[in-house]
C-alpha cells in the first residue's frame, strides 16, 4: 500500500471520528429537543460515512475490496432521515417546548386540534 | 423509460449473440451500441431519452453531498461556538410538487442535510406544505429560496 492512500485513509477516518464528537457535543450543548437532534441524527451521518469510506479504501488497496461498505453507506442514508424526522414529529405532537430563543414556529395552531383529539 | 432500458439490454443481448461471445466487455461495447441506436431513434419513442433522466439523478447526488458538506460546517460552527448565537424556528414551505414519492425525496433530502430538519407534512388543498425546522434561520425567505432553487429544481429535472 502506497503513502499516498494511507494519508486518504487517515484524513477520511480522521475527518469522519471529529465529526461524530462534534454531534456528542452538539447533544451535550445544544439546548432543547429539535436543535439536539440535528446534530445527533445528521452530523453524525457524514462522520460514519467517511469512517466507512475510508475503511473501503484500506481495504481495497490492501487487496480484498468489500462492497457490503458502501451498502451499510446507503442503507444509513435511508434510514436516518426517517428516523431523525419521526423523533422530530413525536416530540412536537407531545408537545415539547422550544427554546425561548426561537425566532419563529409557523406550525403552531396548524396541528393543535389534532393533537387534543389524539388525547 | 423501463421501455428503452429493456429495448437497450436487448441491443446488448442480440450483439454478443453475433459477436458470439459471452463476457463482460462484448456486453458493454453491445450496451454501448445500443445506447446510439436509442439515441438516433429518440424522437420515434414517445417517452423522453433515458440517459437524460440518469444523469438528472446524478445532478440530485452530487448536488446532495455539495449541501451535505456545506450545511455540516455550518453546524460544526454553531456547535462550536463559545456563546449558542443562534435562532432555531420552524418555518413553513409550501412546495410544487405533486407526487408522493416526490415529496418523500424531498423531505428525506432536506432531513439528511444537517441544519434543516422536516418536522411535519400537511396537505392544504392540493399542495403539500412541509414544516421545516432549521437550526439558524436569519432569513426566512433565503432558506426557502435556496431549498426551491437547489433540491426542488433537481427533483423536478428527475420526474420531468
Amino acid at each position: 500500500m502506497t503513502t499516498t492512500i494511507e494519508i486518504i485513509v487517515l484524513i477520511c477516518i480522521g475527518l469522519g471520528v471529529f465529526l461524530t464528537l462534534v454531534a456528542a457535543f452538539g447533544i451535550i450543548r445544544l439546548p432543547d429537543v429539535y436543535t439536539r437532534n440535528h446534530a445527533a441524527s445528521k452530523s453524525s451521518t457524514l462522520g460514519v460515512m467517511l469512517i466507512l469510506v475510508g475503511t473501503f479504501i484500506y481495504f481495497y488497496a490492501s487487496g480484498n475490496s468489500n462492497t457490503r461498505l458502501i451498502l451499510a453507506i446507503v442503507f444509513i442514508f435511508i434510514t436516518s432521515p426517517v428516523g431523525g424526522h419521526l423523533i422530530n414529529r413525536a416530540a412536537y405532537y407531545t408537545g415539547v417546548k422550544m427554546w425561548e430563543k426561537s425566532a419563529r414556529d409557523d406550525l403552531k395552531g396548524k396541528i393543535h386540534t389534532k393533537d387534543m383529539s389524539n388525547h | 423509460m423501463a421501455f428503452q432500458i429493456l429495448l437497450n439490454l436487448l441491443i446488448a443481448l442480440v450483439w454478443m449473440y453475433l459477436k458470439s461471445s459471452y463476457d463482460l466487455s462484448t456486453f458493454v461495447v453491445g450496451f454501448l451500441i445500443g445506447l446510439i441506436l436509442i439515441f438516433i431513434a429518440r424522437h420515434f419513442l414517445n417517452t423522453r431519452f433515458y440517459l437524460g433522466r440518469v444523469w438528472a439523478v446524478i445532478y440530485l447526488v452530487l448536488l446532495f453531498l455539495k449541501e451535505l458538506i456545506l450545511s455540516n460546517i455550518n453546524v460544526l460552527k454553531i456547535v462550536l461556538s463559545p456563546t449558542l448565537n443562534f435562532q432555531p424556528g420552524i418555518f413553513e414551505y409550501k412546495t410544487s410538487l405533486k407526487k408522493e414519492w416526490e415529496v418523500t425525496v424531498l423531505s428525506n433530502l432536506i432531513t439528511l442535510t444537517p441544519g434543516t430538519l422536516v418536522v411535519d407534512v400537511l396537505e392544504n388543498g392540493n399542495e403539500r406544505v412541509l414544516y421545516i425546522h432549521a437550526i439558524h434561520v436569519p432569513n426566512v425567505e433565503e432558506a426557502v429560496d435556496g431549498i426551491k432553487n437547489t433540491f426542488e429544481k433537481a427533483i423536478l429535472e428527475v420526474s420531468r
